[in-house]
């Protein structure tokens, strides 16, 4: 057993590195579950989008690109501010961690009024839902096109409610760090919960294109 | 397995040096609050015993219908929902889960010589997340129940089933990710925490089923998650993704829904495997035969396992070279599972065998195990599946692996286990008998069964030609004998919690960490923490009376 960094631990590790190893195995695997779920998710996409492609091309047409290619940048760059924050707080930096990701949680809120706020409203007011009477798509493009809609509100709602965790979780770090809980040698929950924000992040990278770009062409 | 002390190892930081686990606190918030990984198991076992008796409960009136040709209940409708219900409890809230979340909750963190699992808190989320689960799906059946089969077919259970498809859902999506806390906690421990020498080649071959088990769950539940969830919504909402009238299409469910349950079969055996391994040495007073090989067996089982689901496909109308395909990978399967067989048998050759009752139930597991994995070759082969899919030959052949090898191995753990957990022998005749009456019971149950199938019956009806009512009318009777061994062991296991004998640290003088702690063990499972220097099964050469 190795000496240790005197930091405190759970009764059950040898020290405080072990421990923290552990956690981050754990966030590790916990997403390796995450991808199965989602990629379920995409399979039926594109499985789906496969056999129904002139309803899923009409149904890519009525979304709004420029919010979605918005979205991805807001989320990329709030990845990246989480990131430096992490950095900030390697070098003991708190004040700036502190910063970094308030301005992550800023972005964070910023896609959620663009897709929620505006683009789903607009959705609602176009017929766009699947179970709209009046369906804004018809003919031969009615059937793929709430198909794709299906998948559309399926796939943005749960990566929505992920992204609500991950803000709760957001929250939690910063309450934390300005309790001045974090040091050099102890941050193991903001790496923990920013492994988790940069997946969130890369769930949307999936989706961007399915939704807004495979089609359009 | 030989250790010694660690002379550099720590103060104990947490919980009392005397006494035990059960000890440590007495009010209920101690017990329901508790993130310690012994009493979860307590927990979880006092809920899979509920659940295994109201599932069990379902198959008696099942089989009580099946005694004349006409059907007892006189109501398909009712009959639909009793079997539903005896395959939702039993599938997602007994075998699944049973064996690792009591034995391997209890265990893992003993036989690695840790202190508790890696994510103590998340262990009793787990539970929570079940009996959450488990309330919603009971309510769902109690309310009216519903007629899917466990299976849920689309687009039966999207347009045409009556009852509260939705809210079973709901339990299962629940319990799922019950199941894949449990997964989680598990590997991570397994890699984190095993006790300084403990290397993978010295870890008990029930260590490395849990392990497999565990990547089973993590893998191929999130995948049934899912798709439970797009069958709720096209219930919900009447469109298509498995709605062949609107874009859907059916195969697609079935694709999904048997990537997870097809792994779920190995993840209710896979328990069973190890539990044996653990006592046929113990019991033959032999190092197991192969070690290395019943290791990789368990490891290639979960991998081949995310191969073979199309053999559930075979009619549905899935292409002929898909079909050949995942026949020869089912054929697979039965590999290393016939390397576990014939290891069993090697550890037994020339061992110095006692008939406790965890070893009865041991066997009884190999020749359960036997048959049933011998029997899962007639239908892995495409032809002979084509005349025996959805008969009571297919009903026979899952029971013998699911509850023919993997409740004997449930039991032969609980019993080979219970003086640890509990700090008490349980009367060992009674035990005996037990053993001998379910393994009586479940032959004349289920053997009836493979001829019925054969002969043509099909299974989920709830009437028949009267020409089946011989058998029928034996299998039910075996379903009363079995009632009874189920029932027995329920009654002077809890007898034995208050007048057994107490319990030594070690009564089968068996290897294993979990043997060298006191029984029952105290809340911080070692003192001190163990340091290995040998294999698992190091029995010492047996002691002869004569030549």
């Amino acid at each position: 057993m190795t000496a240790g960094s005197g930091l405190p631990h759970e009764f059950q590790y040898a020290d405080a590195s072990h421990q923290a190893n552990t956690a981050i195995a754990g966030m590790w695997l916990f997403l390796a579950t995450e991808v199965l779920l989602f990629g379920g998710l995409i399979l039926c996409w594109i499985y789906s989008r496969h056999w129904n492609p002139v309803g899923f091309d009409a149904g890519a047409r009525q979304t709004a690109l420029w919010i979605g290619t918005l979205n991805t940048a807001l989320l990329i760059t709030s990845s990246f501010l989480y990131a430096l924050g992490v950095a900030f707080m390697r070098v003991g930096n708190a004040r700036a961690l502190i910063h970094c990701l308030v301005l992550t949680l800023m972005l964070a809120l910023a896609f959620l009024v663009l897709k929620f706020g505006l683009e789903y409203r607009d959705d609602f007011a176009r017929h766009l839902f699947p179970t709209a009477t009046r369906f804004a798509l018809t003919g031969a493009e009615a059937a793929g096109g709430r198909l794709f809609f299906i998948f559309y509100f399926l796939g943005t709602g749960l990566h929505g409610i992920h992204m609500l965790v991950g803000m709760g979780l957001l929250v939690w770090i910063i309450r934390r760090a300005r309790r001045g809980e974090f040091s050099p040698q102890y941050y193991t929950p903001v790496e923990v919960v920013g492994l988790y924000w940069s997946f969130v992040d890369l769930v949307w990278l999936t989706l961007y294109p399915l939704i807004y770009l495979v089609g359009r062409g | 397995m030989n250790s010694t002390a660690a002379d550099t190892d720590i103060a104990v930081p947490r919980g009392q040096t005397e006494g035990s686990y059960l000890t440590d606190g007495y009010s209920v918030r101690s017990w329901l609050l508790s993130t310690d990984h012994k009493r979860i198991a307590m927990l979880y076992l006092a809920s899979i015993t509920f659940f295994f008796f109201i599932g069990g409960a379902a198959a008696a009136l099942v089989r009580l219908n099946l005694i004349v040709p006409e059907g007892l209940l006189g109501s398909a409708e009712a009959y639909n929902r009793l079997f539903t219900m005896h395959g939702v409890i039993m599938v997602w809230f007994f075998l699944v889960p049973a064996v690792p979340v009591t034995l391997g909750n209890f265990m893992i963190p003993l036989m690695l010589g840790a202190r508790d699992l890696a994510f103590p808190r998340l262990n009793l989320l787990s539970w929570y997340l079940f009996m959450a689960g488990g309330v919603v799906t009971l309510w769902a059946l109690f309310s009216g129940g519903l007629d899917t089969g466990w299976t849920f077919y689309t687009p039966l259970s999207t347009a045409y089933a009556k009852g509260h498809v939705v809210m079973a859902v709901v339990g299962i999506f629940i319990s799922g990710f019950s199941s894949i806390a449990t997964g989680l906690n598990f590997i991570v421990t397994i890699h984190q925490l095993r006790a300084p020498g403990l290397t993978w080649y010295r870890l008990p071959v029930f260590i490395w089923s849990m392990y497999s088990l565990s990547v089973l769950l993590v893998l191929a539940t999130p995948v049934l998650a899912i798709t439970l969830v797009l069958l709720a919504f096209e219930r919900l909402f009447h469109i298509g993704i498995f709605d062949p009238a609107i874009g859907g299409d059916p195969l697609l469910f079935q694709h999904l829904f048997w990537f997870y349950s097809h792994p779920a079969v190995y993840m209710m055996i896979l328990p069973g495997f190890g539990v044996v391994s653990e006592i046929i040495p113990a019991f033959a007073r032999k190092s197991l035969f192969g070690y290395k090989f019943v290791v990789w067996a368990s490891v290639s089982i979960a991998v081949i396992s995310f191969f073979v689901w199309g053999h559930h496909m075979y009619v549905a109308g899935t292409s002929l070279y898909s079909a050949l395909l995942f026949s020869i990978l089912s054929y697979l399967v039965a590999v290393p599972s016939a390397i576990k067989v014939f290891n069993w048998l090697g550890t037994l050759h020339k061992g110095y065998i006692s008939f406790d009752a965890p070893m009865l139930y041991a066997l009884g597991f190999v020749g359960l195990f036997t048959i049933g994995g011998l029997t899962g070759l007639w239908v892995a082969a495409l032809a002979a599946d084509v005349h025996l899919t959805q008969t009571y030959f297919v009903v026979a052949h899952f029971h013998y692996i699911m509850v023919g090898a993997m409740v004997s191995a449930f039991f032969g753990g609980l019993h080979y286990w219970w003086p640890k957990i509990t700090g008490r022998m349980y009367p060992e005749m009674w035990a005996r008998i037990a053993a001998l009456i379910m393994f009586i019971g479940f032959n004349l149950t289920f053997f009836p069964q493979f001829i019925l199938g054969y002969l043509g019956m099909p299974r989920r009806y709830f009437s028949y030609p009267p020409e089946f009512q011989v058998l029928n009318v034996l299998s039910s009777a075996g379903a009363t004998i079995l009632a009874a061994a189920y029932l027995l062991p329920l009654g002077y296991l809890v007898w034995s919690l208050l007048y057994g004998d107490k319990a030594p640290a070690n009564p089968w003088r068996a290897t294993g960490l979990e043997w060298k702690t006191p029984s029952p063990p105290p809340t911080v499972n070692f003192l001190v923490t163990p340091v290995v220097t040998t294999g698992p099964y190091e029995y010492p050469p047996p002691e002869r009376t004569s030549g």
